[in-house]
């Protein structure tokens, strides 16, 4: 126990330097340092910006502007998901003011009087924050050139006006209703802008604090300093809403859709009181939570694999089957009871065959799965994980899953889930991701956030008919008239990285709204549909996007698809049904960068690993591991955990093999079609990888000097998580009538044998005399004949 | 030879020892038990009556002269009688004192013969030809029949075990009405789960906010603690957005409203159920209660009855599932100036007096009517007296009891007549224990002490439960004989042939022997 309580020790030690060094010289507190520049950069970055895209580029710049740093006044990742909910409308109204908050200064001549005040009131504390946030940064000189973008903004601010006048106008009504509560108002306005503009990137920073608490599980989570000047804001509403789906044109020809739909409720299901009283939040999920004291659940049904080479990476990587991951609660003492009974529960719930959770297919991971939210639990104990492979995913499972929605399937973006388009797709993933975040940003309480992700990706051939031409309508049957009434933000975001000036496809409705977000590493340009805005909708009433390849024959070829830094395979070698080896490939892109992977794998027990075997090779030579953790399996009670920390050199394919001998099962272990094979889970490749943006050396175009010379440590690395494919492997298959025909066989000889001793024993032997010859009986009738005496 | 037994050996099933014969003697105990403690209940009251009617008396006359200043306060005598009667003695759960009052006092008012109090007393009124002089057994068989009366009203009558016994005995095929009466409340259950949700079908319009919590402290949970020794409750709510009703309202244009017909209630529930999800996390039944707020273009929206008359509290309920409230928000709306959606607030005063009506019904404190010159006395904040607190207790108790034996019995039967069934020692222990239960249970009945009576059947229907449903019992009742045969078959068919070939010899021999014999006597 000690001992590997030092190892563990010594692993977190190893990967602080290994983050330290091969990140960046400037690192000095790797962890914290790492979040609070993830969203300096931005600003950086999208300070510069002012090349302002030709159409619809005003928007963009004010835009990224606040993004980064809203972002930086709540770093932490997660740490202000309570904000406040209020009506739709009014917040949506405040949202918008609040991203054109930098923009007032121009405009505050022509506002009215209670408008002047507001803004400029506004105004200074949010410069006043900014200013504060700007120190905290190593450095200054991001200060002096946000005075640069600001100058240039107030050249483009006269057009920015006439857009935004409207929005303006109806803020001014609350404000006349509401005169007496304008400072705080302001201080919720911060917020609400914080939490949604945190919102857009948040998604995808998301693993970033996870990343923290694999590497650096010392460093409390809630590191995020919060804004020094940030006075308790008025009691929020209890639950909030989120919805939005994310549509990316992938490289192959193939679109990704991805839904997310967020439900948080400041409700804290730790305490001793009982949690009974549901709004947004599904009744049956809560009551499944509270019962058996659960941390954490992460949930996924995925069928068919993706594809990472073709595709690139995933906002939610799932494996394919069933995966479960819970982190249970201190307070539980029988933690494999209750993994077996919440297994029962949920595959009542959703449909699914999660009852065949068991302890042969359950881990204990040591290192890979840490928790997601708040909370900093290092016994992993309280961690089960397992996957079922073989898991098929069906409209069965469809249907309770978007029961959890407060809309169902009446309103808002899940209109579009209907199975026949959506089962009708090569990939297909859908999620529940349940964990407590913290609730403002000191983290005083603790919220519980659920997260509905599904994903889908639509072939070309098969869904598109060869055509590069997607619409909402052709992918869902649907198109959307309204946001969901009790969503609090709704949006559809469209990914146009790759299009920036329109040249490759052509998107339509046009939207002016621009929205960049740092999405795995990659700085991403999305054009935004708020559907909480009814200009969203147009005069038709509904929204039907529609993305038109220009070049359908494609005479120009796309732009080639940066090769994901990341990526693995796996498969079964060896030949006979006695012995074979498992090989897993995991491949580092990166030109010039080692970083470390962390390699789970859970082997059933019935292919026996011969740990003494396992070699890990790259570029040819020895790569030791520097953690191992195995766990060898018990027949019939537990799997093979094998576990280890892994330096990818740059530029390499990195062979980990290990050989197996494959046991006999009894005969009624086997599946009803034991021919067809048995499924090995994937395997679960951590990593935290380094960052294409910071991989971007000689972008230093329009980036003015003295800021480029130091790669950007902030977005040095971000936390990925590849899962390898499942493995089919071939078990001697006894021929099942076997037993029957021995059965006979064995009868008919014992059969045969007691029919000749009973002959013996029931016979009697007596002499008896020959009959007589045939010669003999024919001249006996020839006798009769002649009337002589017979012989 | 040596293989006969080896064969027996591995191919029988493992059947624990049964007490068989006790499960059968619960069988038929069950009948004559209901009427045996009634019977007792009877004897139990008169002593009372013999022995404590005289101290009593002088305390109740001291009230009497304490208070007796005016005329105005004799309305609110009784009350303070009630609870000053019962502190002089706290009597046990599950009895009833009756105290008899001379013909002349002005404790009770004018017409009224017995006053039933929120406890276990009842004061009853000598009635008018009685003297004083007369001995105590006349006295007693004069007031016989009236402490019957009394009794049946505060203690558990013939219909209360015919509702409690419904699903299992008829006792006596009754009206269609006392039926359903009987049919209305929930069967016994160690536990329940009440669930009050909230339909919105149109958050775009209204967005509704009930401070259930606060409803629920203030409301619910008082009576729910008074019936806590019964089982254990547990409360939630939820908001469901988007739900519908199963049928579409008519419009009536006479009363401008829309209104849903008695008879098209029973079609109501069906879609929404589908919603309302059951509860992962425990078996016990649930108690709906829902509150339907109905959209902007289908209100205000009215219930009517058989007789096309709306009803007054807007709801109804199912038995043995819920009950469903129509809130209409139409008015609340304002004249079109405030921007939809409207947030609006529920009077949940409103709606937890329905709610509440409608829970005593689920659970069965139904009162029945009272006979004449009979003074009950409403219930108050708790929403539960204490004697229809045992009168639910007693009548919760024979229901646990039978359905504990008929569980238990049908058990025994079904191991019985299925041989391959596999009986292991923890079912054997369960069956035991709940045959110990439910004997303590009879026992404790009959001696009158009714919380033990409840505990104990209570434990002996989650035995009788666990042991009916233990996933081990159907390990191998799927072991059809077909398998069996093609197993042996193999074997046994070539080893009868040449036993059979030396039958049909022997036989042949014999039938020859016998020819021979024949014709050497001819």
């Amino acid at each position: 126990m000690a001992a590997r309580r030092c190892l563990g020790l010594w692993f977190f030690l190893i990967t602080l330097c290994v983050v330290s060094t091969g990140a960046d010289v400037l690192h000095t507190t790797p962890v914290t340092g790492t979040e609070s520049s993830a969203a300096g950069t931005e600003t950086v970055v999208a300070r510069e910006l002012p090349e302002a895209p030709s159409d619809p580029g005003e928007h963009t710049a004010a835009e990224p502007t606040r993004e980064g740093e809203q972002n930086d006044r709540t770093r932490g990742g997660e740490q202000t998901l309570g904000q406040p909910t209020r009506e739709e409308e009014q917040e949506q109204e405040k949202t918008r003011e609040g991203e054109q908050t930098p923009a007032q200064p121009t405009r505050e001549e022509e506002e009215e009087e209670e408008e002047q005040e507001q803004t400029r009131g506004e105004e200074e504390f949010t410069r006043e924050e900014e200013e504060e946030e700007l120190t905290r940064e190593e450095e200054e000189l991001t200060t002096e050139e946000e005075e640069l973008t600001r100058e240039e903004e107030e050249q483009t601010r006269e057009e920015e006006e006439l857009t935004t006048e409207e929005e303006e106008l109806t803020t001014e009504e609350e404000e006349l209703t509401r005169e007496e509560e304008e400072q705080t108002r302001e201080e919720e306005e911060e917020q609400q802008t914080t939490a949604q503009q945190e919102e857009q990137t948040k998604r995808w920073e998301a693993t970033e604090l996870e990343e923290e608490h694999v590497h650096d599980a010392a460093v409390p989570p809630l590191a995020g300093d919060p804004p020094a000047a940030d006075p308790p804001s008025p009691p929020p509403s209890k639950d909030d809403f989120q919805e939005e789906l994310v549509i990316r044109p992938l490289h192959s020809g193939d679109i990704y859709a991805s839904f997310q739909f967020r439900t948080v409720w400041d409700a804290d299901f730790m305490g001793d009181q009982k949690v009974s009283h549901y709004r947004l939040f599904p009744k049956s999920l809560g009551q499944v939570i509270t019962k058996f004291s659960v941390r954490e659940l992460h949930i996924s049904f995925t069928q068919g694999y993706w594809r990472t080479m073709q595709w690139g990476q995933p906002y939610l990587p799932s494996p394919p089957g069933a995966e479960l991951w819970v982190w249970f609660q201190d307070t539980v003492t029988d933690v494999d009871g209750t993994w077996k009974e919440l297994t029962n529960v949920l595959s009542g719930i959703f449909c699914a065959s999660l009852n065949f959770i068991d302890s042969t297919n359950t881990v204990q991971p040591s290192a890979s799965f840490k928790p997601l939210g708040i909370g900093n639990v290092t016994d992993h104990s309280f961690l089960r994980y397992a996957t079922l492979p073989r898991e098929i995913v069906c409209t069965e499972n469809l249907t309770p899953w978007k029961k959890l929605l407060p809309c169902g399937s009446k309103a808002g973006l899940s209109v579009l889930l209907k199975s026949e388009k959506l089962f009708h797709s090569t990939f297909h993933s859908q999620a529940v991701h349940v964990r407590p975040v913290c609730q403002d940003p000191q983290c005083r309480t603790t919220s519980m956030e659920l997260r509905q992700t599904l994903n889908v990706v639509f072939d070309l051939h098969t869904s598109g008919q060869g055509k590069r031409e997607w619409s909402l309508f052709k992918m869902f049957s649907r198109t959307l008239t309204e946001a969901c009434p009790l969503a609090s933000s709704s949006k559809v975001y469209v990914d146009v990285t790759d299009n920036p000036q329109g040249e490759q496809f052509e998107l339509s409705p046009a939207t002016p709204l621009l929205t960049q977000a740092v999405v795995l590493g990659d700085r991403r340009t999305y054009s935004v549909y708020d559907l909480t805005q009814q200009a969203s909708f147009g005069s038709s009433r509904s929204l039907n996007m529609l993305l038109r390849w220009k070049n359908s024959h494609n005479n120009v070829v796309p732009p080639v698809m940066l090769r994901p830094l990341l990526h693995s395979e796996r498969y079964v070698a060896g030949y006979g049904l006695q012995a074979g080896e498992i090989h897993t490939l995991i491949y580092n892109h990166h030109p010039y960068r080692a970083f470390p992977v962390l390699l789970l794998s859970a082997v059933p027990w019935y292919l026996r690993l011969y740990i003494h075997t396992l070699t890990v090779s790259s570029k040819g030579k020895d790569n030791r591991p520097s953690y191992i953790h195995y766990q060898p399996s018990k027949d019939r009670e537990r799997p093979h955990l094998l576990e280890m920390l892994l330096q990818l050199p740059p530029n390499s394919v990195t062979e980990v093999t290990v050989e197996f001998e494959r046991a006999l099962l009894k005969w009624t272990e086997y599946t009803p079609d034991p021919n067809h094979g048995f499924y090995v889970g994937s395997s679960v490749i951590s990593a935290l990888v380094p960052s294409v943006v910071a991989m971007d050396t000689n972008s230093t175009l329009d980036r003015p000097l003295f800021s480029s010379f130091f790669p950007c440590k902030e977005e040095a690395s971000y936390f990925m998580r590849v899962y390898t494919e499942p493995l089919l492997v071939n078990l001697p298959t006894p021929d099942f009538s076997m037993p029957y025909n021995v059965i006979c066989l064995t009868c008919t000889v014992v059969a045969v044998g007691y029919g000749s001793l009973y002959n013996l024993l029931t016979r009697t032997f007596q002499v008896d005399e020959p009959s007589p010859g045939l010669a003999k009986r024919i001249a006996n009738v020839i006798r009769r004949f002649r009337g002589v005496p017979l012989l | 030879m040596v293989g006969v037994p080896l064969w027996w050996r591995t191919t029988e099933t493992y059947r624990a020892w049964l007490p068989v014969n006790q499960i059968n003697e619960l069988a038929e105990l069950q009948v004559c038990l209901c009427y045996r403690s009634m019977a007792h209940w009877t004897r139990y009251v008169h002593p009372v009556l013999g022995y404590q009617a005289g101290c009593h008396l002088r305390i109740l006359n001291e009230i009497l002269a304490r208070d007796h200043s005016g005329d105005d306060t004799l309305s609110v005598l009784h009350v303070e009688a009630d609870l000053s009667l019962h502190t002089l003695s706290a009597s046990p759960c599950g009895s009833v004192v009756v105290y008899v009052i001379p013909e002349t006092s002005v404790l009770l008012p004018q017409g009224v013969d017995v006053y039933i109090g929120h406890r276990r007393t009842a004061v009853l009124r000598m009635g008018a030809p009685m003297s004083v002089g007369k001995n105590h057994k006349q006295l007693l068989a004069h007031l016989e029949p009236r402490i019957t009366q009394v009794v049946q009203v505060m203690s558990f009558s013939h219909t209360d075990i015919t509702a409690a016994l419904s699903d299992r005995v008829r006792l006596s095929p009754g009206s269609k009405e006392s039926l359903a009466d009987s049919m209305r409340s929930f069967k016994s259950s160690p536990g329940y789960e009440i669930t009050f949700s909230l339909l919105n079908p149109d958050p775009k319009s209204h967005r509704l906010d009930w401070d259930i919590e606060g409803a629920v402290h203030s409301y619910i949970q008082p009576l729910l603690t008074k019936l806590a020794p019964l089982a254990n409750f547990s409360i939630d709510s939820q908001i469901l957005y988007y739900a519908m009703l199963g049928v579409n309202p008519r419009f009536d244009s006479s009363l401008e409203a829309y209104t849903l017909n008695a008879d098209s209630l029973a079609h109501v529930i069906n879609p929404v159920e589908a919603r309302l999800g059951s509860n992962a996390a425990s078996s016990n039944p649930v108690l709906n209660f829902l509150l339907y707020v109905p959209d902007a273009h289908h209100s205000p929206l009215y219930i009517h009855d058989h007789q096309k008359q709306p009803v007054a509290s807007n709801a109804f309920h199912s038995p043995r599932w819920g009950g469903i409230m129509v809130y209409n928000v139409n008015d609340l709306y304002g004249r079109g100036e405030t921007p939809l959606p409207v947030n609006i607030n529920i009077n949940m005063e409103k709606v937890m007096g329905v709610f509440l009506a409608q829970l005593r019904l689920m659970l069965g404190v139904q009162s029945s009517p009272a006979p004449p010159g009979f003074l009950v006395e409403p219930c108050g904040g708790a929403g539960l007296a204490d004697w229809e607190l045992d009168r639910l207790m007693w009548s919760r108790t024979v229901e646990n009891v039978a359905t504990a034996t008929t569980t238990i019995t049908s058990l025994a039967q079904l191991l019985d007549q299925i041989g391959n069934i596999v009986i292991n020692d923890n079912i054997a222990s369960q069956v035991s224990s709940t045959v110990t239960s439910l004997q303590l249970a009879v026992a404790e009945l009959e001696a009158g002490n009714l919380g033990f009576a409840l505990q104990y059947s209570k434990e002996a229907i989650l035995a009788s439960e666990r042991a009916f449903f233990d996933p081990s019992l159907l390990h191998l009742l799927y072991f059809p004989d077909d398998q069996k045969f093609a197993i042996y078959i193999p074997l046994f068919l070539p080893m009868c042939v040449p036993i059979l070939l030396s039958l049909i010899k022997i036989a042949s021999e014999a039938r020859q022997r016998r020819k021979l014999k024949q014709s050497k006597k001819d």
